[in-house]
């Protein structure tokens, strides 16, 4: 027991850099746990006297996972829903009654100002702009951000933290001081800095948009996230038999790395990508609100609500209500996808 | 146990200075302290001296080490803005925002661990689902938005339902003009209290759930409800006190970075706090505050780390001997 609370203290510990409460989500996922797992699914264990003989048929890893995922129908529905929600993203263009800037002309202002109704189901702000085109848009990049924080990020972890936890030694140590120091900065403060300080300047010669500056410094945040668990895992897969048997076999690193332990690391990291797609949806969008993620005339759903923030408490309120459900519904379906993910691949955790 | 604390410590110092010299390289890439400047018409000619005024023209590692000097001294510079001395304001700033953690800390503790003792006694009951759905709510919530949504629905919806001049909760600032009674400080506390409480309520529920469950099935558990002990007095003697000892460690790292991490809550209930001092520090290009501010925000959220680790040591003592 007392390793597995040694183990959620530093999951809350990374989950703190985020600054938001997601370490219960994040500290469930112990790597100690995860490896006992393994060694059931791959019938590593102690088999149950007779057991071999009755043994069901042999079924792949992910024969299992899709067996178990589908049984969480929470997950399922979640994942159906952020399906949809990408759909609605990819095919905005097409779906979106009214254009994303309309003429400014006498017609659409005539329009401004109108409560959700059956023509403009979001409403229109001040200037008659319908705002559901505009969420639906929105989506679009904070649903990009999400996805690209999350891939860059994933590829760089997967590889410092692999490295890391198979060769040990001073490039771990190295690795885990440089994580630990972003522990102890307030990541929100550093962010909004960052964007501030990079913004409008070229970096490797080329002018970064808004968008592509914050998945940029996002990314630099969170691989860290993934780099750490995926040396957790590291650790504990290097002492076990089949790595051994690899090795004495003379499989080169390279080999044991790519063939034998990342292929068993799958589960931790695909639940972990999915959550940082939700982290990086609310950091992104916290950012853009306070004004320092995308800029204007780029619509995201964070600075939707700074421009209408001024709008809570007047008969225009209803403009500060969508955005913020686009972003709650979308990183509530993250993080029911990535619960559902973390119990298919490992049935043993309880929470 | 003193040795375990005192190692602790020096080893935490060394943290402290890498953790400075971040900080430091950090802030010099990001900020631009001559900024304000370059709009004048004689930029050409300022530019230089203020430079070497401020001293930007020396190398590094000197503009590092006379800072350091100047920082454990006591000398922060003053505010390009307000003039004013910055140690003098971050202090100032610092006491308002430990007012929110206070109340914030203990409203969300005494839920969380309600909620969290409540669902692992009812394990799979209708709350219990019902409490796991609201944290994952919570976990999942934008706090910017959740805090627009407050002042809507807590401030204005009452006010224009009951026709009253004045709402019942007010959502800027620490108190009013002229009242400052206990009642109007209240009054002015809920919203932000609200708002910062939303994150840890959903994660230390959880977290008190999970460790409670862990604690429920131990074998001390069983050997006293064997000997006859009621399950209430199991759960709350027994379960509840051993079950708090993880929790408490997550606490004290979430409560360190509190006091860098109010910043939303901070610019939108208008709480002249440590939060409200950084937004508004870098939206007007003052940047003397910058560097000072990180640094403090570092010392508490290593200081609270290092009280978690000294919490559990003294009060797991498995992991003392270990």
């Amino acid at each position: 027991m007392a390793i597995s609370d040694r183990d959620g203290l530093e999951a809350a510990r990374a989950a703190a850099t985020v600054g938001s409460g997601a370490q219960a989500l994040v500290a469930e996922q112990t790597a100690e746990r995860y490896a006992k797992s393994l060694e059931v699914d791959l019938g590593g264990g102690p088999a149950g006297p007779g057991g071999r003989d009755r043994e069901p048929a042999a079924r792949s890893q992910w024969q299992l996972f899709w067996r178990r995922f589908f049984k969480h129908k929470l997950a399922v529905a979640a994942g159906a829903v952020l399906i949809l929600l990408y759909l609605l993203a990819i095919f905005a263009p097409q779906i979106a009654p009214y254009k994303l800037n309309p003429n400014l002309d006498a017609k659409t202002l005539l329009d401004a100002r109108h409560g959700p109704s059956m023509k403009h189901w979001f409403g229109t702000d001040e200037l008659g702009r319908d705002q559901l085109t505009r969420v639906l848009y929105a989506g679009r990049i904070s649903l990009l951000v999400g996805l690209c924080v999350a891939l860059v990020s994933t590829l760089l972890g997967t590889a410092v933290g692999a490295v890391a936890g198979y060769f040990g030694g001073w490039v771990d140590q190295i690795l885990m001081r440089f994580t630990d120091l972003f522990l102890v900065v307030p990541a929100l403060a550093v962010l909004m800095m960052a964007q501030k300080g990079l913004a409008g300047k070229p970096i490797l010669g080329h002018r970064l948009s808004s968008t592509n500056l914050i998945i940029l410094i996002l990314s630099f945040l969170f691989w860290q996230t993934i780099a750490r668990v995926v040396r957790g895992v590291f650790l504990s897969l290097k002492e076990k038999e089949f790595v051994e048997a690899a090795r004495a076999s003379g499989a080169s690193s390279f080999r044991i790395i790519t063939r034998h332990m990342l292929p068993n690391t799958v589960g931790p990291i695909a639940v972990n990508t999915t959550l940082v797609v939700g982290l990086a949806i609310l950091t992104e969008s916290t950012l853009s609100f306070l004004g320092f993620g995308v800029q204007p005339p780029t619509v995201s759903w964070g600075n939707m609500l700074a421009q209408s923030e001024g709008a809570v408490g007047t008969n225009l309120a209803y403009l500060v209500y969508f955005p913020g459900l686009a972003i709650l519904v979308t990183v509530l379906a993250v993080n029911f996808l990535g619960d559902g993910m973390r119990d298919a691949f490992d049935p043993q955790s309880t929470h | 146990m003193l040795t375990y604390v005192v190692r602790r410590i020096a080893l935490s110092i060394p943290v402290i200075v890498v953790a400075s010299m971040l900080v430091f390289g950090f802030t010099q890439a990001t900020t631009d302290p001559l900024a304000r400047l370059r709009q004048s018409r004689d930029a050409a000619r300022l530019i230089p001296a203020e430079r070497h005024r401020l001293g930007l023209d020396r190398p590094l590692v000197v503009q590092y080490t006379s800072w350091a000097k100047d920082f454990v001294k006591g000398d922060w510079g003053e505010s390009f803005i307000s003039r004013r001395d910055v140690k003098t304001e971050i202090f100032d700033k610092l006491g308002k925002t430990i007012q929110l953690i206070i109340w914030g800390v203990l409203f969300s503790a005494l839920v969380a661990i309600a909620v969290g003792v409540y669902s692992a006694a009812r394990q799979y009951s209708a709350l219990d689902y019902t409490f796991t759905g609201l944290s994952f709510v919570g976990l999942s919530m934008p706090v910017f938005w959740f805090a627009l949504m407050s002042i809507q629905f807590l401030v204005f919806v009452p006010k224009n339902l009951f026709h009253l001049n004045q709402p019942i909760l007010y959502s800027v600032g620490l108190h009013s003009a002229t009242d400052h009674s206990l009642l109007d400080y209240i009054r002015h506390l809920v919203l932000p209290v609200l708002t910062l409480s939303v994150q840890l309520v959903a994660g230390w529920s959880r977290y008190e759930r999970s460790s409670m469950l862990d604690v429920m099935s131990s074998d001390y558990i069983r050997t006293a409800r064997a000997k006859g002990v009621r399950r209430s007095r199991v759960l709350l003697k027994h379960g509840l006190r051993n079950a708090l000892i993880p929790l408490t460690t997550v606490m004290a790292v979430d409560i360190g970075g509190l006091f860098g991490g109010l910043i939303i809550t901070e610019t939108i209930f208008g709480w002249p706090g440590m939060g409200r001092l950084f937004f508004d520090a870098l939206l007007s290009g003052d940047t003397n505050i910058l560097l000072p501010w990180l640094m403090v925000t570092a010392v508490f959220i290593i200081g609270f780390n290092l009280l978690a680790d000294v919490l559990y040591g003294v009060l797991d003592p498995r992991i003392r001997v270990s």
